[in-house]
């Protein structure tokens, strides 16, 4: 295409003035963040971008091919950094589209009084810009559900003690939502404490767990089936009201599981199990 | 071909499971369990499966046949040393092998073998 050839030419040799024209409109914008951003820093980083620009230019005016990848790059660093400094996505995309009205200004230029050369120009220019900003939205995304993510993984991390209340009794604090992931390692690190110290029975509190429905009721069946196979038993305890009414009415078969309102409770069903007794000392 | 060997323990067989189970090792085990147990006139047999790494449906299914052919021929199965991936693994197959005793280890399952027998004694002699 003729014309954009003519038009990478201009656009590089006149980076200097675009910049300082891109400068003055980026400062004057409003949603310039002056808390967040300082000059030099926000110049430094358009004439990077605009040097970058100006290259692939000049090979291509499609944003899709291969040469645009340094500006590609580019545009995914700058929306990382800007994602950690507190930027919105949108402030981040405002970087890329604030540069069409300098660019817009050297086309009307150089173009004068040719309306129809204008008219493509302007709009090849513009269909470019916007698939940049578009594309500096969408790396924010990523990156945010990458962050997302990570939350996950670590929440599911968080460690799900298994504490020893007694000879061959284990207690099983649960805190926080059962999903299959978390059930996973529930049942994992159990099941291994289980074999570490030969135990018998499994109290698992269920006081910290919000909602119990039927997804819930089905991961804790699991989590005591296979306590079983393993030769020791399952005591449910910490049933609050709601929960043993939610229970009932969502039909859910607990089978022969045995379950308890508190710790203490359950913990005296174990110890009659092992055939032990608590008695007070003579004073 | 490997066979799975079947000791004597007293009034109990004893099963160790150490090779790869497949099909016609497993119906070989179940033929020759099923003549001991008559012939030893056991009372109760002791599966050991602490070797087993990993279990398809095809071992929970036949670890849930010799459990019951033994119960009709009046013997207790208890299943040993199951290991915590085993377990999930079955329970997530969906044989939880619900009717089946399980022990920890090869005394505590003989504990229990010796236990349940008694109580099967009691229950049974007549008034």
């Amino acid at each position: 295409m003729g014309h954009n050839t003519q038009m990478a030419e201009e656009i590089r040799n006149r980076q200097d003035v675009i910049l300082k024209d891109w400068m003055s409109y980026q400062l004057a914008a409003l949603t310039l963040r002056r808390d967040l951003l300082k000059e030099s820093e926000l110049r430094e980083t358009s004439r990077q971008f605009l040097e970058l620009f100006a290259e692939a230019f000049a090979t291509s005016a499609d944003s899709s091919s291969p040469h645009w990848k340094p500006v590609k790059d580019n545009l995914t660093e700058i929306s990382r950094s800007r994602a950690v400094q507190g930027f919105g996505p949108s402030e981040t995309a405002m970087f890329v589209f604030s540069l069409k009205q300098p660019l817009f200004d050297l086309v009307q230029q150089r173009a004068g009084q040719d309306g129809k050369r204008l008219a493509e120009m302007f709009w090849d220019l513009t269909i470019l810009l916007d698939k940049l900003g578009l594309y500096t939205t969408e790396v924010y995304q990523e990156s945010r559900e990458s962050v997302i993510l990570r939350q996950q993984q670590e929440l599911m991390e968080l460690s799900t003690p298994v504490v020893q209340l007694w000879d061959e009794v284990l207690a099983l604090p649960l805190i926080g939502t059962l999903d299959s992931g978390r059930t996973q390692v529930v049942m994992e690190s159990l099941l291994q404490r289980v074999v570490e110290t030969g135990a018998r029975i499994a109290i698992i509190d269920i006081t910290g767990v919000p909602t119990v429905d039927t997804l819930v009721a089905q991961h804790l069946m699991k989590t005591v089936a296979a306590t079983r196979l393993m030769g020791a038993d399952c005591i449910i305890s910490g049933i609050r009201p709601q929960i043993a009414q939610t229970i009932v009415h969502l039909g859910v078969n607990l089978n022969d599981i045995i379950t308890k309102a508190t710790l203490a409770d359950a913990f005296q069903v174990a110890l009659q199990r092992m055939g032990a007794t608590i008695s007070k000392a003579a004073p | 071909m490997e066979r799975i060997p079947i000791l004597k323990m007293g009034s109990y067989l004893l099963v160790t499971i150490q090779v790869d189970m497949h099909d016609r090792v497993a119906m070989t085990l179940q033929d020759e369990l099923t003549e001991r147990i008559v012939s030893e006139r056991a009372q109760g047999v002791l599966l050991d499966i602490s070797s087993v790494e990993v279990v398809d449906s095809f071992i929970g299914r036949m670890i849930g046949n010799i459990a019951s052919m033994s119960r009709v021929l009046d013997a207790e199965t208890v299943v040993v040393g199951m290991r915590p991936a085993v377990a999930i693994t079955l329970v997530e197959l969906g044989l939880a092998l619900p009717n089946i005793r399980t022990a920890l280890n090869v005394d505590a399952g003989m504990t229990l073998l010796k236990s349940s027998r008694k109580t099967l004694a009691n229950a049974r002699s007549p008034r």
